[in-house]
């Protein structure tokens, strides 16, 4: 990969970076699959005729079992269970769709085979957002704690994936830190 | 909170994207019933969070890292207040922007 830089300014301002074949192929894959799984979420809840009359959208009421789902989409309070409830069933579905945007906004904007990203300010934006729901996903499965260190032990199980966390971490900072070189 | 770097901390920033009347901004501390409050994960970059304060907030810099720095060490920060309508919709954001966002009352 060829890291993220800003090109030109004002109006013309645009984050670019390169990335080789199998870093697209990751990429994608990662976005496609929490994408997946939002939409599979979002379809346990199909929209009924009262929404569709009045135009409300509702989510359900209950947290994901899915410690992932869950991390994605989390409650709005703490302690008042019933409020929680209350403010997930109006707010899930537009969450669900900005996360949705992001992610197609990432899969756009990356080419299938590899090759260069440019982005807009408003572009990186949507893929800071993408990237970080990624490094969310994955890093929940992994269980990833401020104390674990960079390389696991080679038995532990999650050793094999935890050098794509990273990578995607790398890919993240980079890209915050030529967005915050926008004015 | 994860600390890729901390270079953070030195780059120039963008402006606020929203302008907040100080004065204004106070009173509405000090008579307002509700609260955004950020929790600590393990995942979050702290350049990516202070970035989110200063383009959902329009923060300064240094407010924004300032409050990063309380969600890292503190476990948490209140970074906005207002009545319920704004807290619910600062929440919806910050939960846009994947950080772990709750409301409560102050």
């Amino acid at each position: 990969m060829r890291p993220w830089k800003r090109s030109g300014r004002g109006s013309r301002a645009r984050l670019v970076a390169t990335l080789e074949a199998p870093e697209a192929a990751v990429l994608r894959g990662l976005v496609g699959e929490v994408r997946q799984m939002l939409a599979e979420r979002a379809e346990e809840s199909p929209a009924d005729e009262l929404a569709e009359l009045t135009g409300m959208r509702t989510g359900p009421s209950a947290a994901p079992e899915d410690r992932v789902l869950a991390r994605l989409l989390p409650d709005f309070t703490r302690g008042d269970a019933e409020l929680a409830g209350a403010l997930r069933s109006l707010h899930e579905p537009a969450l669900i769709e900005a996360k949705d945007a992001a992610a197609a906004t990432v899969l756009d904007a990356l080419p299938e085979g590899g090759g260069r990203v440019e982005l807009t300010p408003a572009q990186a934006d949507a893929w800071l957002a993408a990237l970080n729901d990624v490094r969310l996903a994955l890093g929940t499965a992994l269980d990833v704690s401020e104390e674990m260190p960079d390389e696991l032990p080679p038995d532990d199980p999650r050793a094999p994936h935890i050098g794509v966390y990273h990578w995607v971490t790398f890919v993240q900072d980079g890209l915050v830190q030529a967005r915050m070189s926008v004015r | 909170m994860h600390g890729a770097t901390m270079e953070v901390m030195t780059t120039p920033l963008p402006a606020p994207t929203r302008q907040v009347d100080p004065a204004a901004a106070d009173d509405a501390v000090a008579d307002t019933p509700w609260q955004a409050i950020v929790w600590n994960d393990p995942v979050n970059l702290m350049s990516y969070v202070t970035y989110v304060f200063q383009k959902l907030f329009g923060y300064p810099e240094p407010k924004a890292t300032a409050l990063m720095l309380d969600v890292h060490h503190k476990g948490r920060a209140a970074v906005s207040s207002g009545d319920r309508d704004k807290i619910e919709a600062d929440v919806a954001k910050l939960h846009a922007a994947g950080l772990w966002a709750t409301m409560q009352r102050t």
